[in-house]
C-alpha cells in the first residue's frame, strides 16, 4: 500500500519520459533552477509545469504553521492552476526543520500542510481532491545545520497525482 | 525464533564460607551520584574442562564490561593482583584482594559439555569485612546463550551490591539508519542492552520512527509511512510479523505507546490539522478520546499503574508537560522551568518522569518529579532526544543527533544522577531507543 507515494513517483518519471520524446528536450532546467529557452513550450497542464513553474511549495517561520504574504500569493496562483487543472488529485506535504522533537514536528507539518489545505479551498479548490501528510523532519531538501538550510525545509510542499476526486 | 536455551537458577551450597553468607556492608546508593566507583576484581573465570576455556575468557570480560559500563563500578587490573587463584572453590584470601584495593570480588567457573551445555557457577565477595555475599549462584544453559548468562552474573552482582534492580540482560529496539540526511533509510532493529547482536526487524522500503517496545518485550509498536501515510504498526519480535492497527476512521495517528499491561495503546490522532491523544483497546480496537485541545497534544506515555498519562501539549503556547488520568479530567501542567518540554516517558519505577528540553538553542535530557518537581538535566548538546529507561528506573538511553550536512544520529547513555554518560558502541548510525524488559 505505498502506492500513492510511487503513483506520484511513476507520475513524475512518464512526465519526464513524454517531455523528451515530444521533442522539447531543450526544456530542461537550468544549473540555478531557472526554467530553460525550451521550456516555454512545455505542457502548461502537466504536474512537472506546475512544480517548475507555477511553484509547488511556501515557507514557515520557526515553529510556526500560518501563511505569510508571499506564502498566500504562491498559493492563489497554484489554487487558479489546480482549478483549471482537475485532473489531479493533490497531497499537501508538511515539512519541518530539525530543530524540534519528532513528534513535536511531526504534528506541526500536519499543521502546516493543513494551512495550505484550508487556504486552497478558501480559493475555491475542491476539498474532495485534497488530502494531507506529514513527514516531520524526516525528509529535509537542504542538509546543513544553519538558517539558510532550515528556512528551506520548513515548508508545504504540493504534491500531484492523476486521477480524478 | 525458537527458544535456545533455558535456564536454571540453581543455589549451590557454598563449601568454603557455609558459615559466611550474611550479608555485609558493601552498598552503593545509586541516588546518592556516585563519584567514586565501587573498585572490583573478576579474575579471569575458571574453565573447568579445558574446551570452555574461550567461553570462560569471553562471559568474564563480558561481565566486567558490564559492570564498568554502569559508571558505579572499577576493575581492578588483573594484572595488580596479588592472589593466584588454581580453582574456584578454594578458599579467597582476603588480605590479598584488600592490598590491591578491591572492595568487591567475582570468582567463578565455566563448565562446556559436548552436547552444547555451559553451565556458570559464581560467588561474590565484600572484601573489607571479609564475607561472601549471599550463596553461589549456578546458571545452566546453551553455549548459544553464554552472552546471556554473562549479563545475568553482572545483573547478580549489580543486585546484589547495589539493592537495585537488574538491567544488564535486556535487550533495546531501536532505528538503525543510513543513507545521506536528505534521503534517510531507517529500519527497525533490536539488540542487547550492551549494543551487541544487533537484528534488522524491518527492511528499509518505508520511514520508520519511534518503536515502542512492550513490557513483556514480545511487541513493539512503531510509526511507518507504508501506506504513504503516517499510521501505527503492531510487530511481534520474534516472528517479524506486522500488522496496521486500525485507528479510528483508518486514519493518521503516530506516536504510540503500550499501557502497562500491553492491553492498551495511546497515540496521536490527526484530524484536520488538529493533534489529540486517543485510548484504544487492542482487542476490541474500541477506543477513547483523552484530550480535545485545538493544539498540538502528543507523546502520551503511561504511568506504570496504568491510570495516567503524561503527554506534551503546546496549548500554553509553548510545548509543556501534562499529566492526565486515563479515566478524564483536566490535564494537569507540571513544567514550568525556562524553555520547551517534549518527549515524556514515566519511569517504570514511578517516581519521575523523564523527557526532552529545549532551551538557548540546545537540546538535552532531563528528569523531574511526577509534580515536575526537582527538574534536572543530564545532558545536553547541539539535538538531545527521546529518553527511555532501563528496566530498574535507574538508567536513561536517548538519541543524539550531530550538526551539519553529515550529522547522524548516536544512541546514549546516562544514569538519573547525570554520571556516567557514554554513547553506545554501535557500527551504524542510530536513534529512537526503547528500552525492553529484564528477559525472563
Amino acid at each position: 500500500m505505498r502506492s500513492i507515494y510511487l503513483n506520484v513517483a511513476i507520475l513524475f518519471m512518464l512526465v519526464a519520459c513524454s517531455d523528451s520524446e515530444g521533442g522539447f528536450g531543450n526544456g530542461s532546467l537550468g544549473a540555478d533552477g531557472s526554467q530553460g529557452s525550451g521550456f516555454g513550450q512545455d505542457d502548461v497542464t502537466s504536474s512537472t509545469f506546475f512544480k517548475e513553474s507555477i511553484g509547488d511549495h511556501v515557507l514557515f517561520k520557526v515553529d510556526e504553521y500560518t501563511l505569510n504574504e508571499a506564502a498566500k500569493t504562491a498559493l492563489n496562483v497554484q489554487a487558479n492552476w489546480l482549478i483549471d487543472n482537475p485532473g489531479f488529485v493533490i497531497i499537501i506535504e508538511g515539512h519541518a526543520d530539525e530543530r524540534g522533537t519528532r513528534e513535536y514536528n511531526l504534528a506541526l507539518g500536519f499543521r502546516r500542510a493543513q494551512s495550505v489545505q484550508e487556504y486552497l479551498v478558501a480559493r475555491g479548490v475542491s476539498g474532495l481532491r485534497l488530502k494531507t501528510r506529514s513527514y516531520g523532519k524526516e525528509r529535509p531538501v537542504e542538509i546543513c545545520s544553519v538558517e539558510r538550510c532550515y528556512g528551506k525545509n520548513r515548508r508545504a510542499v504540493t504534491i500531484l497525482a492523476s486521477g480524478s476526486s | 525464533m525458537k527458544r535456545l536455551f533455558s535456564f536454571s537458577f540453581l543455589v549451590f551450597s557454598c563449601l568454603a564460607g557455609a558459615a559466611l553468607t550474611q550479608d555485609g556492608p558493601l552498598k552503593i546508593e545509586i541516588t546518592d551520584g556516585v563519584i567514586e566507583p565501587l573498585s572490583f576484581a573478576v579474575p579471569v573465570f575458571e574453565a573447568e574442562n579445558p574446551a570452555a576455556r574461550e567461553i570462560a575468557a569471553e562471559i568474564s570480560s563480558i561481565v566486567v564490561a558490564d559492570l564498568t559500563s554502569s559508571g558505579l563500578f572499577r576493575e581492578i587490573p588483573k594484572n595488580r593482583f596479588i592472589a593466584q587463584r588454581k580453582t574456584f572453590e578454594e578458599p579467597v584470601r582476603f588480605p590479598d584482594w584488600r592490598a590491591v584495593n578491591a572492595q568487591a570480588l567475582v570468582t567463578a567457573a565455566v563448565k562446556t559439555s559436548g552436547s552444547g551445555q555451559l553451565t556458570v557457577k559464581f560467588r561474590i565477595f565484600d572484601i573489607f569485612s571479609g564475607v561472601q555475599l549471599g550463596k553461589g549462584t549456578q546458571l545452566s544453559g546453551s553455549t548459544g546463550a553464554a552472552r546471556r548468562m554473562a549479563h545475568q552474573v553482572a545483573d547478580q552482582v549489580y543486585k546484589r551490591i547495589t539493592g537495585e534492580g537488574a538491567y544488564f540482560d535486556s535487550r533495546i529496539v531501536f532505528v538503525s539508519e543510513s543513507g545521506p540526511k536528505d534521503k534517510r533509510l531507517k529500519r527497525l532493529a533490536i539488540m542487547d542492552s550492551d549494543g551487541e547482536k544487533m537484528k534488522f526487524l524491518t527492511g528499509n522500503d518505508n520511514i520508520v520512527l519511534a518503536p515502542r517496545i512492550s513490557s513483556d518485550g514480545k511487541k513493539v509498536l512503531y510509526t511507518s509511512w507504508e501506506t504513504g501515510f503516517p499510521q501505527i504498526y503492531l510487530l511481534d519480535v520474534e516472528t517479524g510479523r506486522r500488522k496496521r492497527v486500525n485507528t479510528p476512521g483508518n486514519d493518521v495517528a503516530f506516536s504510540p505507546r503500550f499501557s502497562p499491561n500491553n492491553k492498551r495503546i495511546v497515540f496521536s490522532y490527526e484530524r484536520r490539522g488538529n493533534i489529540d491523544i486517543y485510548l484504544m483497546e487492542l482487542s476490541s480496537l474500541r477506543s477513547a478520546r483523552l484530550t480535545s485541545s485545538p493544539f498540538i497534544d502528543t507523546a502520551p506515555s503511561f504511568s506504570p499503574d496504568g491510570r495516567k498519562i503524561v503527554f506534551e501539549s503546546d496549548r500554553s503556547g509553548t510545548q509543556q508537560l501534562y499529566t492526565l488520568p486515563v479515566s478524564g479530567g483536566t490535564p494537569k501542567r507540571i513544567s514550568f522551568g525556562n524553555g520547551r518540554y517534549g518527549t515524556p516517558v514515566w519511569s517504570p519505577r514511578g517516581d519521575l518522569i523523564a523527557f526532552t528540553k529545549q532551551s538557548n538553542g540546545r537540546f538535552g535530557i532531563g528528569v523531574m518529579r511526577i509534580d515536575g518537581t526537582e527538574e534536572r538535566l543530564l545532558s545536553a548538546s547541539f539535538l538531545d532526544e527521546g529518553p527511555t529507561w532501563s528496566p530498574n528506573g535507574r538508567v536513561i538511553m536517548f538519541s543524539r543527533q550531530t550538526r551539519g550536512p553529515s550529522g547522524a544520529p548516536s544512541i546514549y547513555s546516562v544514569d538519573i544522577t547525570g554520571r556516567n554518560l557514554r554513547p553506545l558502541n554501535l557500527r551504524a548510525p542510530a536513534s529512537d531507543p526503547s528500552w525492553g524488559p529484564v528477559l525472563p
